[in-house]
């Protein structure tokens, strides 16, 4: 089983936001980069996926800075085998020139897998993985939650709107991963004193830019919220008049 | 290039109410172009579509086969693409719904167009520009659109669904289509979730529990909170979700669902960064919580600081009495 995972280094969600001095990008001071959450549930289902063939490999494949060598690291300490740096100053705004940089990169791997996470938690597109698999031609299935695979073939669930959708598919094939999907592993001391050692290759690419240019990068209105109407249940009287006058919810 | 195509969604044979804001936000980009708006359907036989005109379409295809009940994402997307091409329209305006967050990418990528997802304003004026919030709603990025075609995704319950005062007749067109030959990937069934309430997602009212329900029978008075609005959803923090209280498709987050409903409870929930990504654009926030500290209160619009459960069955009593009367 050969498995790709494309993984994105992003700012922690703890992380507070502060727009930089050119009013288009944040301001990275202080700012600590994680592995994308939903990243780590699909280096977890590659790592099992693995484990279950018996044999394999799973690569770890992130466009970016140097930076993501980083993150690549922690990837490789969770147990993946080698890592590749798509290596660029800076990715596309729009998600089509991501996408085509790593499908670049993708073709012709003989992967029988290859997984992202849903979603970046940074730009929030909810879109590359799906992107990929539609250059390569490949089928795909998003946002998951839940796999099996047997015998050339997989049967995927994902949510949706009051229900959750089931889907079969034929290897090889793109999966996107949603929370929910495993549990993803920490990387023991052993696994990053080995990582340092694993494979790291570093490619020069070029992004294009895409249709997709930034006027500006602001921070949301604070909402005009804290008004405590009073406490313990004698104060639901006023909240219900609240809803029925001042917001016509009720 | 200047028409718009509004790609529009149905459930078990109606059109989504998330489409009637598909088709207004779509107007608007097709008059601040100087186009209009065709509409695209792929579904199975028989959906009423008659509202499709009065929110301002002039032509409807619609690609219709009894397989198209579920999602086919190939076939689907191969429908979208061959009318995009045919229409040369300057933009695709779809619902970020779990349809569209799937369809919307495999339209751009198979178009090698740009995507801007989940925007939550769109201003059209000769060029388009979009709002699209970037690190779960910590900041908000505006980005014009340099090249056409472009597809665009709509977070739900943004944008308020307008219908136009004059009686606009809509020609309904057959468009050709049916299932992969070849499937790669098939959905083969739903599955429907145990109880029969609506999705977070999609509610005008959610109500959301946390950790300050102490175990999961205490969702029962957010139950009941929710069936005495009768338009609601239970919504959960991640804590209860990981510990196993609620389904993770209640999880309101950044790990979890996007709402931006009318009204918007949190209740025994703190506040944390990560929940707040996914509630913050809701029309009207409420907080319960007996810490008068906590952050929640700090994005609420109105509070009650004290035990939710004295206060819960209080409140499900007078929600009753003033939906009753
Ligand atoms: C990568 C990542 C992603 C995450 N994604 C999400 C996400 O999508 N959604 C999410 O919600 N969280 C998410 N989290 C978790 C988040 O950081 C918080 O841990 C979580 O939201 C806390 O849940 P809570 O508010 O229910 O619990 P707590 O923080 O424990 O708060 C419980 C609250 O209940 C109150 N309370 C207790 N008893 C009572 C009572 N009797 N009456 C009234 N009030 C009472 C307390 O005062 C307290 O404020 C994420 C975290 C990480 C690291
Ligand atoms: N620069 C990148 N390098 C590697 N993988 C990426 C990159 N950007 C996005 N991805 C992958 O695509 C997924 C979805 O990202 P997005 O469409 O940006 O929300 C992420 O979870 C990653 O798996």
């Amino acid at each position: 089983m050969k498995v790709a995972v494309c993984i994105k280094r992003v700012p922690d969600t703890e992380a507070r936001i502060k727009i930089g001095s050119d009013g288009k990008s944040i301001d990275e001071t202080g700012v600590k980069f994680v592995l994308n959450p939903y990243d780590e549930y699909a280096v977890e289902e590659a790592l099992k996926l693995k484990e279950q063939a018996g044999s394999g490999e799973v690569v770890i494949i992130a466009l970016g800075s140097d930076a993501s060598q980083e993150t690549i690291r922690t990837a490789l300490a969770m147990g993946a085998d080698r890592g590749v740096l798509l290596k660029t100053d800076a990715v596309s705004l729009d998600p089509v020139a991501n996408a085509q940089a790593l499908a670049g990169e993708l073709e012709g791997g003989a992967y029988d897998l290859i997984l992202f996470g849903k979603l970046a938690v940074d730009d929030s597109s909810q879109a590359v993985g799906t992107m990929v698999a539609e250059l390569l031609g490949m089928p795909s299935v998003s946002a998951i939650s839940h796999l099996q695979i047997a015998d050339g073939k997989g049967r995927a669930e994902r949510e949706i709107e009051g229900g959750v959708e089931v889907v079969e598919f034929q290897l090889p094939a793109v999966l996107t991963a949603e929370k929910g999907l495993n549990e993803p592993r920490y990387p023991a001391l052993r696994g990053i004193m080995l990582a340092k050692k694993k494979p790291l290759e570093v490619k020069d690419v070029e992004v294009g830019e895409g249709g997709v240019t930034m006027g500006a990068l602001e921070l949301p209105a604070p909402r005009a919220g804290g008004r405590i109407l009073g406490e313990g249940p004698d104060a639901v009287p006023a909240l219900i008049e609240a809803l029925r006058t001042e917001v016509k919810v009720l | 290039m200047a028409g718009v195509l509004a790609v529009l969604e149905q459930r078990d044979g109606a059109l989504k109410k998330v489409s009637h804001e598909v088709l207004t936000a779509a107007h608007g980009v097709a008059g601040g172009l100087g186009g209009s708006v065709e509409a695209i359907l792929v579904a199975p036989p028989g959906v009423d579509t008659d509202s499709v005109g009065a929110f301002g379409a002039e032509k409807l295809f619609v690609v219709a086969h009894e397989e198209f009940k579920l999602y086919q994402p190939e076939p689907y997307a191969t429908a979208v693409v061959e009318r995009a091409k045919s229409g040369g329209y300057a933009a695709v305006v779809l619902a970020a719904t779990a349809m569209g967050k799937d369809l919307g990418p495999r339209i751009a990528a198979r178009l090698a167009c740009p995507l801007a997802a989940d925007v939550t304003a769109i201003e059209a004026n000769g060029g388009i520009k979009v709002t699209r919030p970037l690190y779960a709603g910590k900041a908000l990025s505006e980005l014009s659109i340099t090249s056409a075609p472009c597809v665009i995704s709509l977070r739900p319950n943004v944008f308020t669904a307008k219908e136009h005062p004059q009686e606009a007749v809509v020609e309904v067109v057959a468009a050709p289509g049916g299932p992969d030959a070849e499937v790669r990937a098939r959905t083969v069934e739903v599955k429907e979730p145990e109880s029969a309430r609506l999705d977070v997602s999609e509610a005008a009212v959610v109500v959301s529990g946390g950790r300050g329900l102490k175990e999961s029978d205490g969702f029962k008075l957010i139950e009941d909170l929710v069936d005495a609005f009768g338009n609601a959803a239970v919504g959960a923090s991640r804590a209860v979700v990981d510990a196993g209280w609620r389904p993770h498709s209640d999880q309101v987050g950044q790990t979890g669902k996007t709402v931006s409903p009318q009204l918007y409870f949190a209740i025994g929930i703190s506040g944390a960064i990560q929940h707040l990504a996914g509630m913050r654009t809701s029309k009207v926030i409420v907080a319960i919580n007996k810490d008068k500290d906590a952050p929640i209160f700090k994005v609420a619009d109105y509070g009650i600081v004290g035990d939710l459960f004295e206060i819960l069955p209080r409140l499900t009593e007078e929600v009753s009495k003033a939906r009753g009367s």
